[in-house]
């Protein structure tokens, strides 16, 4: 019998499209699946019985020349779904139904994909292990007790669990990278500006990119094709001419120059990322490719200048929820009181950390100090990027200094946890696109990943590299389904 | 004070200070449409019906500027004789209020789009400049309404986010006087553009008034107060007054000024302190970056400017060249544009007998009286321009007398009338026949021969009883010029 949650997405929407199954009994088994699956706590919103019935109205009238035809997929709870519960992972938006749905979402849904319900993240996306969620962490299919990394924890969980075909993350400094990573997935964070953030409860608004995770390379440059639009409902979406990734996509990289920057040796890093990336630059060599070593001087700044700019937005994107117009309220003795009491009991530690950091940062005497000058840091490396890729046509590097980790592991060292993010947070702060895919595993048998770096929106050619490193590199993810009982 | 109209000291034993002020205006920008976001701008809706999901600062809503918002901040710049920024850039201004959804207010701070300017006030003794520090956009809040429910406070959200230009001028005043003429010039400038209504009773026009006291003669700034959200000139004009008395009391008694924010309480007549510079919000300015920098171009400027119609200075200075009205009078035609339509329709409505010092007579003493009796603008003036030339035109061809025009005008308040067919339906025609009048004269000299005989001994003051009876007998339908003209010879 064919195992239809095991599939990718292409292998579904051709089995669909060839009516060997239908829309139901594909929506049925990752409905049977996600059942079973409830100790991982991928999902904090199942909308499984609404998904059936869409399922059945699409096979009543099936529409083949979507690119999703009946396909159901669950999506990260921070996009915002008209009439579904959008938490953002926070306690403060734990009642809160939007009346609308984001422009990522719609464009799914209008080629014929279906809701299955919505992913646990890190609260309003601030973590890199899924354990910052009012509703919970979440438990890596990988390993029992090990996280899947965050903030698309939820999203690389379900995935890699076979509880979703593909799914849709965000990435604000490798939220959508260091999942995709640990759970042996593909990640792809798009140029800023590609995929648009209307309906997207913001994090930090000059860093928050939407983007496909999914179980191949294939995969995600179809749904990259789908979700990427010009959106006039966001100032910062760019119209910009996007290729057909999907049917664009090849293997053919000969000739490539792949960048190979020396600052990414980091004191610290196990071996067995550097054998990864080694073993990652002969592979793009097998492929044709040439490889160049780059400079990327200011890489370490990046990490400081992010944590004071992606918080300083944060802080005032937060500023909204208040418990006046709507989510979590709690009483108070007046207007300030309920503004303290809301705010203290609706947003967890990390998120109050870091508007706390965000305040402090944006504040008068300090703002020149900090938020200037990451500012300024953040242009010079946007501009190392500028120079290299003056030289090259992508950077290959790993994506995370180390493999997934174990819950409660890091949560009392937010430094060592912010860490996390060092490879992949210049990439959000010069606003490229990048894509971590699957290219090994550590002496656990963690998943370990690969970054491929591009120019800004030249997705299609990074996409073409790991197309044909992913053949090279023959990963396999080994799932247990040790949490089914 | 001092007697001198035009200065505004303070006098208190042997010293005498000088009132320095500077206005910060915020105009409520006329668009249809919000600063950010689609919804209607219209005054005086159901509460809460005129909000989007941007509005109300639901998650993930993003806002998408209104271009017509920046053409209008634009062509005010224009108007203002101001530096047009080409690039700006909108900040976000954070603090915590139940009538501020998102948390923080979209303006520009650093980057303005509108920079330096002048403003001219026709004062008594001569035109005044007053310099404009810049222009920038900004969005209104709600607001709260705290006397509608005993236990909360409730909160309308259909202003949130409408357009706002704010204004600053430089600390170029010195009296009451000329703050009235500045609120009152940008706002004629205003509605000759049609960026803002002006209407103060509505809150489209509001002021935060910024004051400081120095010994005359310094040319070092005192310690400021900021009035916050004046909303009429006349309140203004006594907020200032108390605010000055005040600082200089201070200074007189040793005491120091804190530079602070107060509140004009228009019921006591006294401002008072409302927060001080130590309490003065953080407001954690930063660049949106929902926003990307407002970038326009020289050719959308250009463009723009010719879209700007003949402004108050210039047309006074035509209405004047041209019609050779005084600059008093120029002043009050062109001070309101529909004041300055009006005028230049009945001109071109009289025709060939334009008669301007007597258009201006009629418009500025019988019109303007009505209108203020009746508490209306001239747009809604129940004489319309056309039937005002007319009328002017009767008298001017000798049709009617000044004094039966009075009486028509009167007649003509109900329902526009044209002043023709009133002279017709009424037989107010005048009597211009000399023929008819000498026979009246006649019978009346007959009547009151030992009255003649007193004048022709010398009793001159007796040809305006003459005049009178004369007047009388026709109906005051006679035609007074011949009326004196037949009595002095006949007499």
């Amino acid at each position: 019998m064919l195992d239809i949650t095991s599939l990718t997405l292409t292998d579904l929407v051709k089995s669909i499209k060839d009516k060997k199954i239908s829309s139901e009994e594909t929506t049925k088994a990752f409905i049977d699946r996600g059942e079973k699956s409830r100790d991982l706590n991928a999902y904090i919103t199942e909308d499984f019985s609404n998904a059936l019935d869409k399922a059945r109205a699409f096979d009543q009238k099936p529409n083949f020349d979507l690119k999703l035809p009946g396909i159901p997929m669950a999506v990260k709870d921070l996009f915002c779904t008209n009439g579904v519960k959008t938490t953002a992972g926070s306690k403060i938006l734990n009642n809160f139904i939007p009346p609308y749905e984001s422009t990522v979402t719609q464009n799914i849904w209008n080629e014929g994909a279906i809701l299955l319900g919505k992913l646990n993240c890190d609260e309003f996306a601030m973590g890199s292990s899924n354990e910052t969620s009012f509703f919970g962490s979440v438990q890596s299919p990988i390993d029992k007790d090990l996280v899947p990394g965050g903030s698309s924890g939820g999203s690389a969980s379900a995935l890699a669990a076979n509880l979703t075909p593909i799914t849709i993350g965000t990435d604000t400094g490798g939220s959508i990278r260091q999942p995709a990573s640990f759970t042996g997935t593909v990640g792809l964070k798009p140029t800023y500006g590609s995929c648009s953030r209307y309906g997207i409860v913001a994090f930090a608004s000059s860093l928050d990119q939407a983007g496909p995770m999914s179980k191949n390379v294939k995969d995600c440059a179809l749904l990259q094709e789908i979700i990427s639009t010009y959106d006039e409902k966001d100032s910062t979406s760019i119209d910009f001419k996007r290729n057909a990734y999907s049917k664009e996509l090849t293997n053919n990289i000969k000739g490539k120059k792949i960048g190979i920057p020396k600052e990414y040796t980091v004191d610290g890093m196990p071996k067995e990322i550097e054998d990864l990336w080694t073993k990652g630059i002969e592979h793009a060599k097998d492929c044709g490719a040439e490889i160049v070593e780059i400079s990327l001087p200011h890489t370490n700044y990046a990490l400081p200048a992010y944590y004071i700019v992606a918080p300083a937005e944060a802080s005032s994107n937060l500023a909204r929820y208040d418990g006046v117009k709507y989510g979590f309220r709690s009483k108070g003795e007046n207007l300030i009181d309920m503004y303290e009491k809301t705010r203290s009991e609706g947003f967890g530690e990390e998120v109050q950390r870091r508007i706390m950091i965000g305040t402090y940062v944006l504040s008068s005497g300090y703002y020149d100090a900090y938020y200037i000058k990451a500012q300024k840091v953040r242009k010079l490396i946007k501009n190392d990027f500028d120079e290299a890729y003056k030289k090259v046509d992508a950077i290959l590097t790993p994506s995370t200094p180390s493999a997934a980790f174990k819950i409660g592991e890091k949560t009392n060292d937010p430094v060592s946890m912010y860490l996390n993010d060092i490879f992949t947070v210049p990439v959000n702060l010069a606003g490229l696109p990048a894509i971590s895919i699957p290219a090994g595993v550590d002496a656990k048998g963690y998943p370990l990943g690969l970054q491929i770096i591009g120019k800004a929106f030249d997705e299609q050619n990074i996409l073409n590299i790991a197309y044909a490193m992913e053949e090279k590199i023959e990963f396999k993810n080994k799932i247990t389904d040790w949490w089914i009982k | 004070m001092t007697k001198d109209s035009s200065e505004y000291l303070i006098e208190r034993y042997n010293n005498v200070y000088e009132v320095v002020i500077g206005l910060e205006v915020h105009a409520q920008v006329t668009s249809n449409s919000k600063l950010f976001s689609s919804s209607s701008t219209t005054f005086g809706a159901e509460p809460n019906t005129q909000v989007s999901l941007v509005d109300a600062a639901f998650p993930g809503m993003l806002p998408v500027i209104n271009e017509y918002c920046v053409k209008q901040a634009i062509k005010t710049g224009i108007g203002l004789k101001a530096q047009i920024n080409k690039r700006s850039v909108f900040d976000r201004k954070n603090y915590f209020y139940a009538d501020l959804p998102q948390g923080y207010q979209i303006s520009q701070f650093k980057f303005p789009i509108v920079g330096e300017g002048t403003v001219i006030l026709d004062m008594e003794n001569g035109p005044k400049e007053v310099g404009i520090e810049r222009l920038h956009l900004e969005q209104d809040a709600g607001k709260s309404i705290h006397d509608m429910d005993p236990q909360n406070t409730l909160v309308d959200l259909n202003r949130s986010g409408v357009a706002l230009m704010e204004i600053v001028s430089k600390p170029d005043m010195r009296t009451p006087d000329e703050v009235s003429a500045y609120v009152k010039k940008l706002r004629s400038i205003m509605r000759y553009l049609g960026t803002c209504d002006g209407n103060m009773q509505e809150g489209s026009l509001r002021a935060d008034v910024n004051i400081s006291v120095r010994i005359k003669g310094s040319d070092v700034l005192g310690t400021r107060c900021e009035i916050k959200n004046v909303n009429s000139i006349k309140f203004m004009q006594m907020a200032i007054d108390y605010e000055a008395n005040r600082q200089v009391d201070l200074i007189e008694e040793g005491k120091t000024i804190d530079q602070e924010t107060r509140l004009f309480d228009t019921k006591k007549n006294e401002t008072r302190s409302m927060r001080s510079k130590e309490d003065a919000h953080d407001y954690r300015y930063f660049p949106d970056p929902d926003l990307l920098p407002l970038e326009v171009t020289d050719e959308f400027i250009e463009k723009l400017k010719l879209d700007i119609p003949e402004l108050p200075d210039e047309k006074k200075k035509r209405f004047i060249d041209k019609f050779k009205v005084s600059p008093y009078e120029a002043t009050i035609l062109v001070s309101d544009i529909d004041t300055a339509k009006y005028f230049e329709e009945v001109v071109a409505k009289m025709g060939k007998n334009l008669d301007i010092k007597l258009a201006v007579n009629w418009i500025t003493g019988e019109l303007f009286a009505v209108l203020n009796n009746k508490n209306l603008e001239i747009s809604q003036s129940p004489i319309s321009a056309k039937n005002l030339a007319k009328l002017i035109n009767l008298i001017k061809n000798g049709t009617i007398s000044g004094k039966i025009a009075k009486t028509i005008f009167e007649l003509m308040m109900d329902g526009d009338k044209d002043p023709q067919i009133i002279v017709e339906e009424k037989g107010l025609k005048q009597e211009s026949d000399p023929k008819a009048l000498e026979t009246l004269i006649d019978k009346i000299i007959n009547d009151n021969r030992e009255k003649a005989i007193e004048y022709k001994q010398g009793k001159e003051k007796l040809f305006g009883f003459f005049v009178g009876q004369a007047m009388k007998a026709s109906n005051g339908k006679a035609n007074p010029q011949l009326i004196n003209e037949i009595l002095k010879k006949k007499l």
